[in-house]
């Protein structure tokens, strides 16, 4: 029985230490939490679990964030708009099959009118869709990306 | 003076071969093959007073939450005048679980009310200016683009929606009056095309 209960605290501790922490949020909560350090290049991606063409440029943004992961000009944040009741189903397992090296943060907020605007006025609110932006200067993307060059590039754009 | 004049000819075609449409613009009719077999038209409701036309689709989740609610919103507003038409815009060579056979699947499953076409050949799509789905436009009995956008502010569930925009662009159509706001966003899937 003591064996059992044991056994039982060490594959908890095990689950507890691989399963990532994945913060949920309103857009406000999102505004708040981005970084402002005007020497930072940040990346936000915007995807689902369920969003083919997110999963599929997936590898890219987890290849650039795991090469900057030392570099604090560089920083990745993956924005899943998932269904906050998919945390476990869905969400978690992705990240941790995927090896997701960027933070994910997972935006609960259905009211999206009132906030797709302010992430770019361009943005019809497809995904994915990413935005690049350091101090005040912003780029932002309604498209699919299909190399890691394709996202140097553009962060060489930055100074 | 020639030169401006011919400039802006150019202008003028470029912009109108490359634009949208946007609200206020008339929109053309389209011919497309519906689940049950017939080709549907804006033509063929010759009765009505507008048309919710819904880009929209078998596979998103967004999508499918919606279901219900389009399902609702035809029942209520097709015997005012107002059917909805569900256009799947999604290449199903790209999209599998969006083809047409998938379509009709869907369709008898739920038993939809109105007409799910496919976008075969994906030419009506862009001229609409579609870009996820769902992704709403109203059209009043004059074929004028008179709503774009999304359905109401929240697609998680229809209980916990406190602003139905497109039920009150109808309810405006009806009053006469210009639907406010006549443009919503929301999110959904990208609209699948081959490379």
């Amino acid at each position: 029985m003591t064996w059992i209960f044991l056994f039982g605290l060490f594959v908890g501790n095990m689950t507890a230490q691989v399963s990532p922490e994945v913060p949920v949020m309103d857009f406000e909560g999102l505004e708040a939490r981005l970084p402002a350090d005007p020497e930072q290049l940040v990346i936000v991606n915007f995807w689902a679990t369920w969003c083919q063409p997110c999963v599929k440029e997936m590898p890219y943004f987890n290849t650039l964030s795991r090469k900057y992961a030392d570099d604090p000009r560089i920083r990745v944040i993956l924005v899943s708009l998932d269904m906050e009741t998919q945390m476990q189903t869905r969400v978690l397992p992705f990240i941790a099959d995927r090896k997701l090296h960027p933070d994910v943060w997972l935006l609960d907020d259905p009211d999206a009118n009132k906030w797709i605007d302010k992430v770019d006025p361009s943005w019809s609110g497809a995904i994915p869709a990413t935005l690049f932006y350091k101090n005040n200067q912003r780029k932002f993307y309604q498209q699919s990306f299909h190399s890691v060059e394709e996202l140097e590039d553009i962060i060489q754009t930055f100074p | 003076m020639k030169y401006i004049l011919t400039a802006l000819l150019i202008l003028t075609l470029i912009f109108s071969v490359s634009a949208q449409y946007e609200i206020g613009n008339v929109v053309d009719d389209f011919s497309l093959k519906s689940t049950d077999g017939e080709m549907v038209s804006m033509a063929n409701y010759p009765d009505a007073k507008g048309y919710i036309i819904i880009f929209t689709c078998n596979h998103c989740p967004y999508a499918i939450a919606y279901e219900d609610r389009i399902i609702e919103l035809h029942n209520e507003w097709a015997p005012k005048g107002y059917p909805v038409i569900a256009i799947n815009p999604n290449d199903p060579d790209v999209q599998p679980d969006d083809s047409f056979e998938k379509m009709k699947e869907r369709a008898s499953e739920k038993n939809f009310p109105f007409k799910y076409v496919l976008d075969k050949g994906q030419k009506v799509y862009p001229k609409f200016g579609a870009e996820r789905t769902p992704h709403v436009f109203l059209v009043d009995e004059n074929s004028i683009l008179r709503y774009i956008g999304a359905i109401d502010n929240n697609y998680k569930s229809a209980e916990a929606a406190d602003e139905h925009y497109l039920r009150d662009a109808i309810s405006a159509l009806e009053a006469g009056k210009d639907p406010n706001p006549a443009m919503t966003k929301a999110i959904g899937c990208t609209i699948k095309t081959a490379k």
